[in-house]
């Protein structure tokens, strides 16, 4: 359902633009607001959360989808995580529909869906990697990269079963808003994919505002 | 070899399986749930991956022709064959809240082993046996369980999908750890804790040929096939 954010941008405490086949990973607390913005439209968010306490408490598509008896994600869904605990809820979403059974590209993945000569492009997995791997600090490794939300990504199933890749719902200056129902690591790939027809082969960058918890 | 047993409705298993066998699923009363997760046993970092699995063959179900993708664009094992049509990746499991809320929780204290067991605690137990835990959990496959999707995103149970002696069978094309639950698909609205039992049979496969069923239902499945012999042959330098 799209519902817009009562949320000024000159009131975040945080603003900062992603280029495309970048990430970004940082904490943000219990009861503040994270916004992602789709800045030129028709981008993918792929994004990742744990609990900052435990980061075993991590993100989880099933659970998540189980929980709300529904495949496609927008204003009211939980972010669930392993042990089926509410992460983060998504309070504002202008664009409607945001998908989590597509996963994040990679290098291997692209080897099959296009072309084996595809395996040295840049992808998604590699710059998660590259996140854990920097930030050993946060204790995460291959193992707690689970499957991952893609904001402004439309994924159609069809009565047949099948699985289709449309033109994304999302436009420049879209944007999904969540709340941080506990203290949170937040991992985003800003998605480097050059041989997918939903972004027109075009990256783009993408805004991160963050806002303080509007509870004393 | 030829090896079958009968696991009970609600229980788990693991076994690993070496490239080339095969493992014949039997719905034997109908309603029968399998719920199931893939790991390479050399490095178990290399897990099934659900997304890569479905955007792959642009499916939502799982049937004859498909394969199980890893996340390192390799192929773990192919449906060779199947008359149930459609199998589910996306529901995931049933955990002890939810078979508590929905069919009342049966202790082991009170029952022994007719409790009821769920298929969340069921992968961390038998991974944990080689050392895996919550963070190594994944996306499953659940073997013999549709969910419909409707325009607007609600997912269905269909309890009709699957009929007694319904079967699928898996071929695998890389050594594979395999942990196993027959415990209730988690949107199975079924009015009492559903307990199924499946029949599972292991058998040796026939070489893959050039014109394999599964190798050339999509482009895709070819280049997952190169990527997984390139692994087999080469693989030994990556241990």
């Amino acid at each position: 359902m799209r519902h817009f954010s009562p949320r000024e941008p000159a009131a975040a405490r945080y603003r900062k633009i992603v280029p495309a086949g970048d990430y970004w990973f940082e904490t943000i607390a219990r009861g503040e607001y994270l916004r992602i913005v789709d800045v030129e439209g028709n981008q993918a968010a792929d994004t990742l959360f744990f609990s900052a306490a435990d980061t075993a408490e991590r993100y989880s598509a099933i659970d998540t989808l189980r929980e709300q008896g529904n495949l496609y994600l927008s204003t009211g869904s939980k972010l669930r995580s392993t042990s089926s605990q509410v992460l983060a809820e998504i309070v504002a979403d202008t664009v409607g529909r945001h998908d989590t059974i597509g996963g994040a590209c990679s290098s291997e993945s692209n080897t099959v869906r296009y072309a084996i000569e595809k395996r040295t492009m840049h992808a998604c997995r590699d710059s998660y990697l590259l996140a854990v791997t920097t930030h050993e600090r946060f204790g995460l490794t291959k193992r707690d990269l689970g499957h991952n939300i893609n904001f402004f990504m439309n994924v159609p199933v069809t009565p047949d079963g099948g699985l289709t890749f449309e033109d994304g719902l999302s436009g420049p200056g879209q944007y999904v808003e969540l709340r941080a129902e506990m203290d949170l690591l937040v991992l985003i790939s800003n998605c480097p994919q050059l041989n997918n027809p939903c972004n027109a082969y075009n990256p783009t960058p993408l805004e991160v505002l963050v806002w303080q918890s509007d509870v004393q | 070899m030829n090896y079958e047993t009968v696991i009970e409705g609600g229980k788990h298993w693991s076994l690993s399986l070496t490239a080339g066998t095969t493992l014949r699923l039997v719905d034997e009363q109908g309603g029968a749930n399998v719920g199931m997760l893939f790991y390479n046993p050399r490095n178990p970092l290399e897990r099934y991956n659900a997304p890569d699995t479905l955007k792959c063959q642009h499916t939502f179900k799982l049937t004859r022709g498909h394969c199980l993708y890893s996340d390192m664009g390799r192929i773990f094992c192919s449906i060779v064959a199947d008359d149930v049509g459609w199998h589910d990746t996306v529901g995931g499991n049933a955990n002890r809240e939810l078979v508590a809320a929905r069919w009342g929780e049966l202790a082991y204290q009170d029952v022994r082993n007719d409790w009821t067991q769920n298929g969340h605690d069921a992968f961390l137990v038998e991974g944990g046996k080689y050392g895996l835990g919550l963070r190594d959990l994944a996306a499953n496959v659940n073997w013999f369980s549709k969910i419909a999707i409707s325009d607007d995103g609600s997912m269905h149970f269909d309890p009709t999908n699957s009929g007694p002696g319904r079967a699928v069978e898996l071929r695998f094309e890389m050594d594979t750890l395999v942990l196993l639950h027959t415990c209730p698909h988690p949107l199975n609205p079924a009015a009492s804790y559903p307990r199924r039992p499946v029949r599972i049979t292991i058998g040796r496969a026939a070489p893959v040929g050039v014109d394999d069923f599964c190798r050339n239902f999509r482009p895709e499945n070819g280049r997952g096939f190169e990527n997984t012999e390139l692994y087999r042959a080469a693989g030994a330098a990556e241990a």
